[in-house]
């Protein structure tokens, strides 16, 4: 007898028909070849999430990005005009990376009145026009018209900073995103620029790991030593069922309860919790009052509301928690069994050091957290590959995977049918 | 070495404790006994109560430096409070050699 009411078709995965409900394959996640083919048909031709606003302050503020997954790298930067731009990450004259320090596949930010590359010194305005070229005398017919930086496109939704690298796809991004992302619209992301930010090497295909964070029917197991124990054997009794889950085009959502935050019986949480007001949830006290939360955030309107986590495809995830603070996970591939995770949290500033330490237990449980499902995708991924067995069932509280597999293969399916 | 404000004088032998990044305190605590953690979340956990009330009175960003020892020593309780309450070991279990860095943090 489920807790919380499903659809009247009698389960989440049959009001989604096209899911089916048979077992799947992960072959898509343990072959090098099927990696090379998502590169052109998803990673080249998606609304890639690289960042926010706040990460470009000022004038001449720009930043870099490594897109492994589409072979190349990005610098995004604010203009004079104020106006976000992208640009391929490439000098015109001679192909050098035109943004970087130290190391040419770190990543890197900071603040320019213009783009001078290392190599000879070509200099390119933050607008991307070629201002500048060392003996210029010494080149034939030269143009500096024609020698501006590559332009990516690049829109912002609620702040945050999106590429594209497909030149033909004519999306906009608001478009691209849908409804799911226009019904958070109005949060008030922007107000919260307190940052910690976690970047992690992961032994696993990207989509395991997205997998990982699109179910919580794992945690009541995985994470059980996390809850004081009698607390946990409770929540391993009830397992995990989600308020509702919505699935509009690629994208997906999932909403659940927030029994932690605060919890019902202080006993139930770790004696650091219980001074700091604070855990795995976040904060229990919410640091500003929202009068009217957007239409899209607790699509159940259940009193249980916690947390909804938002997958936009391909790769980017937003999770809002009641207390008013949110997280982006982002995981950018870098081979068929490796990725970087990056798991970003963002609360509004904090105004005395009660509110900073209950931040920084958020922070540093979120952490341990990560740790524990990071390391059972490498032992998942390395015994997937053995192909030992090939069929795995999903139960309906994995939809969202089922989803994300199925999105991935119309789009390889799709793109491959077009070209 | 890091100096506390004298109302925390007690926690002076913990003083190591004292660190201002969170690259720093995972070390520590990696490469701390349980015997050294729980020694000293013994001797910081029952004074958390009045460390934050101490610091409260300060504007957090412009914390005199005793202060601002005595709140990075509160975030190195927070981080070894995982190894003591829960794990009963430092490293989180089942993590291997899975690491997880963090590249950005708050200045204060």
């Amino acid at each position: 007898m489920p807790h919380f009411p499903k659809p009247a078709e009698g389960s989440w995965t049959a009001h989604y028909p096209q899911l089916g409900t048979a077992p799947v394959s992960y072959e898509d996640s343990i072959s090098p070849a099927y990696f090379e083919r998502e590169r052109e048909a998803i990673f080249a031709r998606s609304w890639l999430n690289v960042g926010r606003v706040e990460q470009l302050p000022r004038k001449g503020s720009y930043f870099s990005k490594e897109l492994d997954a589409a072979r190349t790298s990005v610098v995004i930067v604010r203009g004079t005009d104020d106006e976000v731009r992208a640009f391929h990450n490439i000098c015109r004259h001679r192909g050098n990376k035109l943004v970087w320090q130290d190391y040419p596949g770190e990543e890197t930010a900071g603040v320019c009145r213009q783009f001078t590359c290392k190599y000879h010194g070509w200099r390119y305005s933050l607008e991307g026009d070629l201002t500048f070229v060392q003996q210029e005398g010494e080149f034939f017919d030269l143009d500096k018209a024609d020698y501006g930086l590559a332009p990516v496109r690049c829109e912002v939704w609620e702040g945050f900073i999106f590429v594209n690298l497909d030149k033909s796809d004519s999306t906009p991004l608001r478009d691209y995103l849908g409804e799911l992302a226009r019904g958070i619209e109005g949060y008030p992301f922007g107000e919260m620029t307190q940052v910690y930010k976690y970047r992690a090497e992961v032994g696993s295909n990207w989509k395991l790991f997205i997998d990982a964070f699109t179910e919580f029917y794992h945690a009541p197991v995985l994470h059980a030593r996390q809850a004081v124990s009698a607390e946990a054997q409770k929540l391993q009794g009830f397992g995990y069922e989600a308020l509702h889950y919505a699935i509009d085009g690629p994208h997906g959502m999932v909403s659940s309860w927030g029994g932690m935050s605060p919890p019902k019986d202080l006993n139930m949480v770790k004696p650091i919790e219980r001074v700091l007001h604070s855990g795995l949830f976040g904060p229990w006290e919410a640091p500003i009052e929202i009068d009217e939360l957007p239409p899209g955030l607790n699509p159940a309107r259940a009193p249980q509301w916690g947390e909804d986590s938002f997958l936009f495809f391909p790769n980017f995830m937003i999770l809002i928690w009641k207390p008013n603070w949110y997280l982006t996970y982002h995981y950018w591939p870098t081979a068929y069994n490796k990725h970087i995770f990056e798991g970003t949290l963002y609360f509004v500033p904090p105004r005395d050091v009660r509110e900073r330490l209950g931040q920084e237990l958020a922070a540093v449980t979120f952490k341990e957290y990560a740790l524990q499902d990071g390391n059972t995708l490498e032992a998942t991924q390395t015994m997937l590959e053995s192909r030992a067995v090939t069929q795995f069932p999903l139960g309906d509280q994995e939809i969202l995977l089922r989803h994300l597999h199925h999105v991935t293969h119309e789009w390889v399916d799709d793109y491959e049918k077009a070209h | 070495m890091a100096t506390l404000p004298t109302e925390f004088a007690d926690l002076e032998p913990f003083s190591d404790w004292c660190l201002e990044f969170e690259r720093e305190r995972y070390a520590k605590r990696l490469s701390s006994s349980m015997d050294e953690m729980q020694a000293f979340y013994d001797a910081a956990f029952p004074r958390l109560e009045a460390i934050i009330e101490y610091l409260d009175r300060f504007d957090l960003n412009a914390l005199p430096e005793d202060a601002s020892h005595l709140l990075w020593l509160s975030y190195s309780l927070v981080n070894v409070s995982f190894p003591i309450e829960v794990w009963r070991q430092p490293r989180v279990p089942d993590s291997g050699a899975a690491s997880m860095d963090v590249i950005v943090e708050p200045a204060v």
